[in-house]
């Protein structure tokens, strides 16, 4: 229950009394707070990574071919809190140097593993010229590495000389991880991440076959020969190499499932600020020789930079020719992992970019199905960016951790040899457009432990008739796709760019053959390279060249025709040997590997252009014909995955619903039981319609509304509780309603104790104060309603006779909103009375009443009370309480004043005489036999008749001489009250 | 008699004793589980205006949502691919965007407004004091008011996704639902998730109806309790909001208030759902307890 700790102060329950009370909730709210507060420091304080030692450093190489050449690699070593412990190298991409992988070497390193990360030569301010990744330079630069971590105390080792080591990084770093793990078994374990696998087909692609295609993995490509030329990618790539600017390195980090998707750059942030790579101003530089770091008498033609001369040769040959020569080709392959994946026994993490013109899906998928066709392990993961989209983000480098905690470690759960992609959602939202799909392996793999199993594959017809494209002159104007370099640097969150640059896509008119599919009628979702069969052709009468090259796109077309071009990806295809007679050339393109969702009722789109602004097409003039070959189908490939994370029941936080829910059945049957047993009778008196008992009541800040209250009221009494406006009595039939509870005291109502809600209640019709009635509805429908409410037989209320009195006429059916004062009043006397009860209490019910209603009002209540039932009735009027009771109850501040029969109160044997001597009239009167005390007071005698009449008493005053004015009942009721009223005045 | 008064007629009462009292002290005919039945509870709520303007928004609102789509599509400049093509993918994306653009706080208002309103009410027409002198026994007339606000609640939280259903079905077809992380369901299943979704909202208002219902019972002032609750919803989510406070967020009730789109996923995450439900049965369950006991010791002075 984890919840428990939020709320547990607030239901303190310990005061006793209010003040203190509220004093001890404030200092629970304060003590809330404070607690939070401080847990809040405590995790943002204490929860830092474990403290990682850096140690910079030299290491001195020999490499070449005849391992005669020294060079002086500049590194650092990221030491954990314990060692000795496994050892990770961490390779920088192309343009980079060891400080561009600082932070992931000292994540490694708080993950427990030794790091270590260095410039390789020809970079940052390692000695040495760049060879491109040459088994006889980097290679064997990274090879006496694995010599020096294997000497180093804080290193493990599985044998003298054979530290035990991972290797990873990311594009040429990733490259050298491979070509380094094929030649040395020493390798336990590596994370490639968005490399080659053939840097001739990366840079030259040819996605096209007149051949048969045999692989059968999701995203593999043709990988034909004689491709065409990535001419914007392989420019940038060699200018990183010209001077220390430009690294090709993605910038910021691709986005993340759980993300949301946000069109700006994001900040990095975290304990370990990344992207702190520089991405120093200026850019390549062509031009300056002699950079720091550079040994003299290195130096070639300036145009060459800091690339060995047989790098730059190449390079210049391409770029100027548009074509590899077969040296170019085997330097290429050389440098490519491809040429030793089959060596490759370590297990294999490859991390591959959706978002990457430069190093495709294609790529990984091959080196996949090299290193497992040789028998070794392999897991593919697709993430979200690329060297279009970003680096990996957080989770990405995490699992590239948890590969090396497993593989090195030997702890930790197996990551296994499965397969993980990211999928981008189609539409823009605020919130997380990206989730992580699981598939068990990688179809199409060969090899022990592999799947072996074709990826799935749809087909999606397409139409469009055969189309005439022309490549123009010096292939001007050229069709965009995508930016190269520039895809990650718009946004450090990738995609946005990416997104953007998707729906930016541009063909040339007059360029573009189109074939489109129908609306999908279910969602497709695009996992690898799709693949389509053109039939190109020259169209006689017009220029050919023999050859065509063709830029092959993929786009999803939404149902408003806006497209998107996924990827950004375009696959280029060389078809040599066109007839110039038209006779057709049919080719297989495998499209750009891609993962993308197409949302039901959208298309797709092939599109073969004749341009691409980021290849290097023919500059000659040509017409092509192309059409789809076959029936037309686009082969899509589609990898079923399930959901990365957290399945299954979540069983505690429902075993806690449950428990709650427990908890409140308890609470309330515990409740109900503590009712049954309240309630409380006096079997003496069961007949008695009221008795109060040392009533008292006091609100908090100590007025004390009512003070020891006592009285009793019997059958067919009408009783006035008479008092000035604020004696306490309403708050006295608040109490005997149990709508407040006494402080100290009881009533009892037929001898049942009255609390709130007590079943006895039912036997009392109240008005009390104000009326209540829903102001929406009619008197009648209020009248209905609340009889509905009492749940009682619909012939007991007795409605007429309630009308009736109310008598409000046809006003009845009108909106109580709509009422007078005196409607509503006699309406609540009318709900009062329905049901007829035992004991009617009304509060000052003549309120608001004109006299002939107060007059008609006083007769309802007699009447009532002669059948034997019991009417209270509160006042501040003394004549009313008078004419209407036939007890009086006087109260004042809360206390008892007075008691008993209005009769015996009023009258009782007392006579008052108003006569002009007051003196002479008392002599009188004690003379006469029978009479009682006399008083003079003033003008007045006050005089106890007994039985004696008071024509008697009159006669014997005269015959005395006095003359007698006025003769009537003393008014004691109404000397106290007034006395009351008067000190109120005063007050 | 009243003569003169012509309008005035004194009826014949009759003497009591239709049938003896019960042992407790009731009168003939009284049951403490016949007071205030949910039909008539119901009855009073419904006649109100507040609930008949509540439910018909609700109703209307995903109408109001599918006119502005329709009236948005002229603009040329809106950026394709964005919420209004997901939320017009299909019947069902309609109905889960009416029920994003409605979860986090039409919905509380809702909420916050049948419960919060519904004691209050009465106290500040002085009616409640009537109720409880039937006698309804508090803890029955709280109970009832509970239930039949949930019921109302329930009734608006379903009808503004069956219009929504209708209207989009009607409108935008019955393709399959679309998600933003590129997943598609077919019809048949996201309607069935939606009504899950729909479950789940239900069950994490849970705690704004307690809140409401405690504040209900505490204050006369119906506005104040509604508002109470909607500015405790709204508190939350802006205190949610700050990423800084971490994992202590999940202590905040709206911290969950987004997992029912966790259903629009091919395979379902339990996990913050499950979390959710906890969360606000827990909350709920406190403030339920807290109004009860509140309700039942309180001096009715209204």
């Amino acid at each position: 229950m984890p919840h428990d700790g939020a709320w547990s102060p607030t239901v303190d329950r310990v005061a006793p009394s209010p003040r203190s009370r509220r004093t001890l909730a404030l200092v629970a709210v304060v003590v809330l707070l404070a607690g939070l507060a401080g847990v809040v420091v405590w995790t943002r304080s204490g929860g830092g990574p474990p403290p990682v030692r850096t140690r910079d450093l030299r290491i001195d190489v020999a490499d070449g071919p005849g391992r005669d050449q020294p060079v002086q690699l500049d590194a650092t070593f990221y030491l954990p809190q314990r060692t000795p412990a496994p050892a990770v190298l961490v390779a920088h991409g192309f343009g980079g140097d060891k400080d561009a992988v600082a932070a992931e070497a000292r994540e490694l390193a708080e993950r427990g593993f030794v790091a270590l990360a260095y410039s390789a030569r020809g970079f940052g301010r390692s000695t040495g010229q760049i060879a491109l990744n040459s088994p006889d330079y980097e290679v064997v630069d990274a090879q006496q590495v694995l010599d020096w971590l294997s000497r180093q105390p804080e290193v493990t080792t599985d044998a003298p000389g054979d530290p035990r080591v991972g290797v990873t990084g990311g594009s040429y770093g990733g490259a050298l991880a491979l070509l380094l793990a094929g030649v040395d078994p020493r390798v336990d374990a590596l994370a490639p991440v968005i490399t080659y696998n053939d840097l001739g087909q990366a840079l030259l692609p040819n996605a096209g076959t007149t051949g048969k295609l045999t692989p059968r993995s999701p995203a593999a490509g043709a990988f034909a020969a004689d491709g065409v030329f990535k001419r914007g990618w392989a420019g940038l790539f060699f200018a990183a190499g010209l001077g220390p600017g430009g690294s090709t390195a993605p910038k910021g980090e691709a986005p993340e499932p759980g993300q949301p998707r946000t069109g700006e750059p994001s900040p990095t942030t975290g304990p370990n600020p990344r992207g702190t790579r520089s991405d120093r101003p200026g850019g390549p530089q062509p031009g300056q020789p002699g950079q720091p770091g550079q040994q003299p008498g290195q130096q070639g033609p300036a145009t060459c930079g800091r690339f060995r001369p047989e790098v730059c040769q190449a390079y210049v040959e391409v770029t100027t020719t548009g074509r590899a020569s077969a040296a170019t080709v085997e330097l290429l392959r050389r440098s490519s992992p491809a040429s030793v994946t089959e060596r490759i026994k370590a297990p294999t993490l490859l991390v591959q970019g959706e978002q990457d013109t430069l190093f495709g899906l294609d790529q990984s998928d091959a080196t996949a199905r090299q290193i497992t066709a040789a028998g070794g392990t392999v897991k593919t993961v697709w993430y979200s960016g690329g060297h279009d989209g970003g680096n990996p983000g957080p989770s990405v480098r995490r699992q590239i951790a948890d590969w090396f905690t497993f593989h090195l470690r030997r702890t930790g759960p197996d990551p296994g040899e499965g397969f993980e992609y990211a999928v981008q959602g189609a539409f823009r939202s605020g919130g997380p457009t990206i989730r992580t799909a699981v598939a068990d392996r990688y179809p199409g793999l060969e090899g022990a432990g592999a799947g072996d199993d074709e990826v799935e594959r749809r087909s999606v017809g397409l139409r469009g008739p055969a189309q005439t494209v022309l490549n123009p002159p010096g292939g001007n104007p050229a069709a965009i796709s995508s930016l190269p370099g520039l895809g990650s640097r718009l946004s450090g969150s990738g995609s946005g760019a990416a997104a953007l640059a998707g729906g930016l896509a541009v063909d040339v008119p007059g360029q573009t053959a189109l074939f489109t599919s129908e609306p999908v009628d279910a969602q497709v979702l695009v996992t690898g390279s799709s693949r389509v069969r053109l039939r190109v052709s020259a169209v006689p009468g017009q220029p050919t060249t023999g050859e065509a090259v063709l830029f092959v796109k993929l786009y999803d077309v939404a149902p408003d025709g806006r497209r998107t071009l996924p990827g950004n990806a375009v696959a280029p295809v060389r078809v040599g040997g066109l007839p110039a007679d038209g006779a057709p050339v049919e080719v297989t393109v495998t499209l750009p590997g891609v993962v993308r969702p197409v949302e039901a009722g959208h298309r797709l789109q092939v599109a073969v252009s004749t341009t691409d602004q980021g290849y290097a097409g023919p500059t000659a003039p040509a017409v092509h014909r192309v059409e789809l070959a076959g029936d037309g189908q686009l082969s899509v490939p589609t990898v079923p995955g399930r959901r990365a994370a957290g399945n299954g029941t979540p069983a505690v936080p429902l075993l806690g619903v449950g428990v709650v829910l427990a908890v409140v059945v308890l609470v309330s049957l515990g409740g109900a039981v503590r009712r049954r047993h309240l309630d409380n009778v006096d079997e003496e008196l069961t007949d008695v319609p009221l008795v109060i008992r040392d009533l008292s009541k006091s609100y908090r800040g100590g007025l004390k509304a009512v003070d020891g209250l006592s009285f009793r009221v019997e059958r067919g009494q009408v009783l006035g509780l008479l008092g000035p406006n604020g004696a306490g009595k309403t708050t006295t039939l608040r109490m005997l309603m149990g709508l407040v509870r006494p402080s100290t005291g009881e009533i009892r109502v037929f001898g049942h104790r009255v609390l709130p809600g007590v079943p006895v209640l039912s036997r009392i019709g109240v008005f009390v104060e104000r009326t209540g009635f829903l102001p929406h509805l009619s008197g009648m429908d209020n009248l209905r309603l609340y009889w509905a409410a009492t749940g009682r037989p619909a012939e007991q209320a007795r409605a007429e006779e309630a009308l009736e009195i109310a008598g409000l006429g046809r006003a009845v059916h009108r909106r109580v909103g709509t009422y007078s004062q005196g409607m509503r009043q006699r309406l609540a006397i009318a709900q009062a009375m329905l049901g007829l009860p035992d004991l009617l209490v009304l509060d000052e019910p003549t309120n608001g009443l004109d006299p002939p209603q107060i007059h008609h009002m006083r007769e309802v209540l007699r009447r009532y009370a002669a059948t034997g039932r019991t009417v209270v009735v509160s006042s501040h009027l003394l004549a009313e309480v008078e004419q209407t009771c036939s007890h009086v109850v006087v109260m004042h501040h809360g206390r008892l004043v007075a008691v008993g029969e209005v009769g015996e109160i009023v009258a009782g044997g007392e006579v008052a005489f108003r006569v002009d001597d007051p003196e002479l009239a008392a002599d009188a009167l004690r003379g006469l036999v029978g009479v009682g005390t006399v008083t003079p007071d003033g003008q007045v005698v006050h005089a106890d008749l007994g039985d004696l009449p008071r024509s008697a008493a009159v006669a014997a005053l005269v015959a005395a001489g006095v003359a007698v004015d006025q003769v009537g009942p003393r008014r004691r009721l109404e000397d106290a009250f007034l006395q009351l009223v008067g000190e109120e005045a005063v007050e | 008699m009243s003569e003169g008064h012509a309008g005035y007629v004194l009826p014949e009462l009759p003497e009591p004793g239709g049938g003896e009292p019960g042992p407790d002290g009731a009168t003939p005919g009284y049951r403490a589980r016949h007071t205030l039945r949910l039909r008539v509870e119901l009855a009073r709520q419904l006649r109100r205006r507040r609930t008949q303007v509540a439910l018909g928004l609700l109703a209307a609102l995903p109408l109001l949502l599918l006119a502005a789509f329709e009236l948005g599509a002229d603009d040329r400049n809106r950026r394709s691919g964005g919420l209004v093509d997901l939320a017009t993918a299909s019947g069902a994306n309609f109905v889960s965007f009416a029920l994003f653009a409605s979860a986090s706080f039409l919905f509380v208002v809702v909420v916050a407004l049948f419960f919060g309103d519904t004691v209050a009410s009465e106290a500040s027409w002085s009616s409640l004091k009537y109720l409880l002198a039937i006698p309804v026994p508090r803890h029955r007339l709280l109970r009832q008011k509970a239930v039949v606000s949930g019921v109302l609640s329930l009734l608006g939280l379903v009808l503004l996704p069956l219009v929504a259903l209708g209207a989009g079905a009607l409108w935008y077809g019955v393709g399959e639902l679309a998600t933003p992380t590129g997943e598609a369901l077919p019809f048949g299943t996201a309607v069935f998730r939606l009504a899950v979704a729909v479950a789940y909202l239900a069950v994490h208002l849970s705690w704004v109806a307690g809140l409401a219902l405690l504040l209900s019972v505490s204050t006369d002032a119906p506005l104040g309790a509604v508002g109470g609750a909607v500015l405790a919803s709204i508190l939350s989510q802006i205190l949610d909001s700050i990423t800084a406070l971490g994992d202590l967020r999940v202590y905040l009730p709206t911290h969950y208030s987004f997992a029912w789109s966790d259903v629009l996923t091919a395979e379902v995450d339990w996990t913050d759902m499950a979390r959710g439900a906890f969360s606000a049965v827990a909350y709920a369950a406190v403030f339920l307890l807290l109004a009860g006991r509140r309700f039942a010791t309180k001096d009715i002075t209204s």
